[in-house]
């Protein structure tokens, strides 16, 4: 079975490690904040200038002068910090943040993603995701690996306009996690009761298997 | 105005002297610490061919959608315009020019602007439809892209308190582009909640020295809120 989008980011979770700064991208990514290991501290940051944001408020303590990247009224943990756009994306480009986590429309064998731009559909910009990328060493994608059609998602090379060239090592698909490295993807760890056979049918780009495939442990 | 004294009475005052085909920097993320007086005062104004330099476009009836719907923007330069019709149409059918940027770009070309530094090297964008035309170079093994910085005739800009020399200090996330757009207009004008007088914020604390700032009106705001969202109920009492 393809993992929910619940799943794959309880699965992205996993990646968190104690005292780690992170930056969560809308979607799948902001479901991976539910996820976060019991006794572990981690501070999200949101690009909007707060590192340190909590849940969502109360009734009672909404503040429209505290929100998140996707503009959602938010709340501050203590030990929390609020500073300018600037500042922000100085944590962000200076290779600050210890893992981010976005989700893309298509990634291809050399680490490319593109994110942003559909040509002749409605062009909204791309925020933040080419800074989180280009700043960023820790990266994981998450997306689904095939669209409805089942056409992949995992290409040889991009089609879309780029949010960044050569930049994404991680990505986990609803399928599969894999790495990306010397021109592959490489498969690590597939979703529970999902062959290797179908992975590699959803698989445009060049994807290295390895003798043994564990199916990914929740 | 008189010596150091920045408050201004009236928006006529906060405003004068902006004019047609101006560039404006306006400060906010989404909704959140948008100057939404001195916003209604251009409409009021009429003032049209704007260049506007914001990192969103507000919405349809809100914000920077309210100059957009008045056809008084010609050229956006923005990193993100997803919440705005009247901005897609006329953007659609050529009426309006957008420049998209980067947001950290963004941020960091008023920076720039405002620090008296033309043009900044960056790997954000590298290899993108972004740094088309743009000069690269390589650094220590590395791709980038050179940037030029921004400037404004006007910047825009919502504090939470000012002092009536022009020290700011902003709140929350109300900050986000406020203190680099404010240094970076040839004339600042701060619309702040709360004016006091100088001494009384602690100097510890200033966000934004006064030096930057040209007049200071004081205001009450709406703060609409873009994406209410609130703890399920459930979630209250886990």
């Amino acid at each position: 079975m393809a993992l929910s989008r619940e799943q794959l980011a309880q699965r992205v979770a996993q990646e968190m490690q104690d005292g780690f700064y992170v930056n969560l991208g809308i979607g799948i990514p902001t479901l991976v904040a539910n996820y976060i290991p019991q006794g572990m501290s981690v501070m999200l940051q949101s690009e909007n200038g707060l590192l340190g944001m909590g849940e969502f408020p109360t009734e009672e303590t909404i503040d429209a002068d505290l929100i998140n990247a996707g503009k959602q009224t938010v709340t501050a943990v203590d030990g929390a910090s609020f500073f300018s756009s600037a500042e922000s994306f100085a944590m962000i480009r200076g290779g600050h943040v210890d893992l981010t986590v976005l989700g893309a429309f298509e990634v291809d064998v050399n680490g490319s993603i593109a994110s942003w731009m559909i040509p002749g559909k409605l062009i909204k910009g791309m925020g933040g995701a080419m800074d989180l990328v280009a700043g960023a060493d820790n990266i994981i994608v998450t997306m689904m690996h095939a669209d409805k059609k089942g056409n992949s998602k995992l290409l040889p090379l991009c089609e879309l306009p780029l949010t960044g060239y050569g930049c994404i090592k991680r990505v986990m698909t609803d399928l599969a996690f894999m790495e990306i490295k010397d021109g592959a993807f490489h498969l690590l760890e597939r979703a529970p009761g999902v062959s290797v056979e179908e992975i590699q049918s959803k698989t445009a780009g060049k994807l290295v298997v390895p003798e043994h495939v564990p199916e990914m442990v929740f | 105005m008189a010596g150091l004294n920045k408050v201004v009475q009236s928006y006529e005052e906060a405003l004068q002297g902006l004019t047609n085909d101006m560039t404006i920097m306006v400060g906010g993320f989404g909704l959140c610490g948008i100057p939404e007086g001195l916003i209604n005062h251009m409409v009021k104004m009429g003032v049209s061919g704007l260049t506007a330099i914001s990192n969103n476009a507000g919405v349809d009836d809100f914000g920077l959608g309210l100059l957009l719907k008045q056809r008084q923007i010609a050229t956006m330069i923005a990193s993100y315009v997803g919440e705005n019709a009247t901005f897609e149409q006329q953007m659609l059918s050529g009426e309006l020019n957008v420049i998209l940027t980067p947001q950290g770009t963004l941020a960091e070309k008023i920076r720039a602007g405002g620090a008296g530094i033309p043009a900044f090297f960056t790997a954000t964008g590298y290899g993108t439809p972004i740094a088309d035309g743009k000069e690269t170079r390589e650094i220590k093994g590395r791709h980038y892209v050179l940037e030029d910085s921004l400037t404004s005739d006007f910047a825009l800009v919502r504090a939470w308190k000012a002092d009536t020399m022009g020290n700011l200090i902003f709140r929350k996330t109300a900050a986000n582009f406020n203190p680099m757009m404010a240094t970076a207009g040839k004339i600042t004008v701060v619309e702040a909640e709360e004016i006091v007088q100088p001494g009384e914020l602690d100097p510890n604390h200033i966000h934004t020295p006064g030096i930057y700032v040209d007049r200071v009106i004081q205001a009450s705001f709406e703060k609409r809120i873009e994406q209410r969202t609130v703890k399920p109920t459930d979630a209250v009492a886990k």
